[in-house]
């Protein structure tokens, strides 16, 4: 007989097994998607304010211009940071991690922006170039023949859209993974289906195979879903480049998520206790691995803490080829680190496997 | 002729319980075997360790001349095993399920649908399998151990949860299918089951077989009376005493049951007396075969 065949009808009665779980498809399809309303909605549209402007070394003009801001107009719009590693500085703007670098030698003021983000890099030279009339206009000692008043200027730039479309989507593909395989493999050996399927002459790895291509089928229609909403105009969200490295990056995530699965349900003996398990590690992993709010903004405890979370390589890599515009190759270091992940927790999960109950 | 089965000398413990101890059996190609016992008897573990389920701590076990364990993928096609506990894929119907495992031994959905008809579940084809009841759900899961055509068929207590007509058309199915030469091995804690359907019964308890042989060879070979019964009142105790080949007699004020070992003597005494009133005749069964082996009343 042919392991073809009943690969087929076993991902065909899995497949017909989760689309009539309407629980399963409340929390896989559409709970993320309300999400994904609720935060695109209501953060997305929200501007992220400030420019952030990282000085490398010291630049006296902005820095005086920041302590002489009476109105606080400047620091209202401009977030100083300073970074003496030139590379550093300027690697942080390519990433759109910071808006603009600006070094100043003697009388030259420099600005390094990114192209990425046309409003903010205007935002940034307007700035610049506005700080350093009024220096010019200051060194001549004469009062100024024309004041300005400066107005924040509505920038569009990084909509958290695109944020939350791939941290949130992320989010969704961790918890449809790991209650996924946890609950099958411990609802198959409680309720027996394990034992019965070993006695058929079906190899076992075919029929987890099946199990792991119906999830990640299942995934990729969530990544359809997800990218087709956020595109919708009240959303508007815009597929970067290489948006479609996220397909082969929500693979290797969903792996990842059914190995850790897996090794859960391989251990816990009853249903409860694998549905509590999943859900200590899938939150927590949600809220620190960078789903709900950007890591960047988050203190440095939680940004060192976020490496151990494998939620964060799907997130950080997905939101290099969505968010920040970075080339495929961008989130090959993350894909590798998550079938690293998948592969440890496969084995252990393999060893814990389990025939029986008892 | 070589043996279908053959168990020499199995051993399971399980902590403190010595689930089997020291089983050994033969069954030949073809014939439909019985393991009758209580619960707790043992019978569930021996049929899963002859199956490959489970490994003994001591013993043999062949299959059709082939080791069940650990798991032979060349033993499995041809053995078709129903567990005492249903097991199923969530949310399929009746046809898809029985479509889903017949696919994992390569048979047609054609043939799938064919064994859901032999099963009587026609009618519940697409009911889902949550939804079944558990005579349904049971015949569902001897269908999908049948679904193959095995030559060697295992049932764990397979008519546990049916009501008694549910019970005896799935006795014909099993009949129906000894009788195309396939081999069945079941288990079950119900005495009359064993009697009408298996050509050898083992007779289980404690993790032992007490006794194994043809039903009707088990219940001669006991030297059980026979209970001869008639109405209270047509005839008083003292004088059923004095009749002739009387063993023993009781009045529970419904019956007047007179033991014997020559029922044709006393039965013509009651004639002679005009004491036939409402008089039945009960031979020993395999109840009286366990109540003489183990001492205890036979309790399911
Ligand atoms: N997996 C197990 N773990 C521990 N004890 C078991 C296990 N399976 C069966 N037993 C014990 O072994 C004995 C025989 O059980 P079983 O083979 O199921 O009997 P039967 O099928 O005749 O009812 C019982 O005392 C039962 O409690
Ligand atoms: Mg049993």
């Amino acid at each position: 007989m042919s392991n073809f065949a009943s690969f087929k009808s076993l991902s065909r009665a899995l497949f017909l097994g989760f689309r009539r779980d309407r629980g399963a498809l409340f929390f896989t399809i559409l709970f993320p998607l309300l999400f994904l309303v609720i935060f695109g909605g209501v953060f997305g549209k929200q501007s992220t304010g400030k420019v952030e402007v990282v000085e490398i070394g010291a630049v006296p003009v902005l820095d005086q211009a920041v302590a002489h801001d009476a109105s606080g107009d400047l620091r209202k719009t401009v977030k100083l940071s300073r970074n003496d590693d030139r590379a550093a500085a300027l690697k942080k703007v390519g990433k759109g991690d910071a808006d603009a670098a600006v070094e100043q030698s003697g009388g030259k003021i420099v600005v390094h922006y990114s192209g990425a983000d046309q409003v903010k890099s205007g935002v940034v030279q307007a700035v610049v170039q506005q700080v350093a009339n009024s220096a010019n206009l200051a060194a001549t000692g004469r009062p100024p023949t024309y004041t300005v008043d400066g107005q924040r200027v509505e920038d569009k730039s990084i909509k958290g859209i695109n944020f939350f479309t791939p941290s949130l989507l992320g989010w969704a593909l961790a918890s449809a993974g790991m209650f996924g395989a946890s609950q099958t493999l411990v609802l198959w050996r409680t309720k027996g289906l394990l034992r019965r399927l070993r006695l058929a002459p079906v190899p076992i790895p075919t029929v987890f195979g099946a199990r792991v291509v119906v999830s990640l089928g299942i995934a990729l229609f969530q990544l359809a879903v997800f990218l087709l909403v956020a595109q919708l105009p009240f959303f508007g969200l815009k597929l970067q480049n290489a948006w479609w490295m996220s397909i082969p990056l929500v693979i290797c995530g969903v792996l990842t998520f059914l190995s850790l699965g897996m090794l859960v349900g391989a251990w816990a003996k009853t249903q409860e206790t694998a549905q509590t398990v999943t859900q200590l590690i899938v939150l927590p992993m949600a809220f620190l691995g960078g789903s709900f709010f950007p890591l960047d903004y988050a203190p440095k405890w939680m940004q060192v803490l976020s490496y151990v979370f494998p939620l964060r390589y799907l997130n950080e890599g997905m939101l290099n080829v969505m968010a920040r515009g970075l080339g495929p190759t961008s989130a090959l270091p993350q894909m590798a680190i998550l079938l690293g992940i998948a592969v440890v927790a496969g084995g252990i999960a393999a060893r814990l496997f389990r025939w029986d109950a008892t | 002729m070589t043996n279908t089965i053959s168990v020499h000398g199995l051993r399971k413990r399980y902590g403190d319980v010595q689930a089997v101890d020291g089983v050994s059996f033969e069954v030949a190609e073809g014939e439909f075997f019985g393991i009758l016992g209580p619960n707790g008897a043992g019978k569930t573990t021996t049929l899963e360790i002859v199956e490959g389920l489970r490994e003994a701590d001591e013993g043999e076990v062949e299959l059709l001349g082939l080791k069940p364990w650990p798991r032979n993928s060349r033993l499995l096609p041809r053995i078709g095993v129903q567990l005492q506990a249903t097991s199923f894929f969530e949310r399929l119907t009746a046809r898809e399920q029985l479509r889903t495992f017949g696919s994992l031994y390569g048979v047609s959905a054609r043939k799938a649908d064919e064994m859901l008809e032999t099963v009587g579940l026609t009618e519940k084809a697409d009911e889902r399998v949550e939804k079944l009841s558990g005579g349904q759900a049971q015949r569902l899961s001897i269908a999908c151990a049948l679904v193959h055509d095995p030559e060697l068929v295992f049932l764990d207590e397979p008519t546990a949860a049916l009501d008694p007509q549910a019970r005896r058309n799935l006795w014909d199915v099993l009949r129906a299918i000894n009788t195309e030469g396939r081999t069945i091995v079941l288990t079950t804690h119900y005495m009359d089951e064993a009697e009408v359907l298996c050509d050898r019964v083992a007779i289980m308890d404690r993790g032992q077989i007490l006794r194994l042989g043809p039903p009707a060879a088990l219940v001669r070979g006991l030297d059980a009376p026979t209970r001869v019964s008639v109405a209270s009142g047509v005839l008083a105790a003292e004088d059923a005493r004095r009749l002739p080949g009387v063993d023993e007699v009781t009045d529970d004020g419904v019956s007047l049951i007179v033991e014997t070992r020559d029922p044709s003597s006393v039965v013509a005494a009651l004639s002679a007396k005009d004491a036939l009133d409402g008089v039945q005749i009960r031979g020993a069964t395999l109840e009286d075969v366990f109540l003489e082996l183990t001492g205890r009343e036979y309790r399911a």
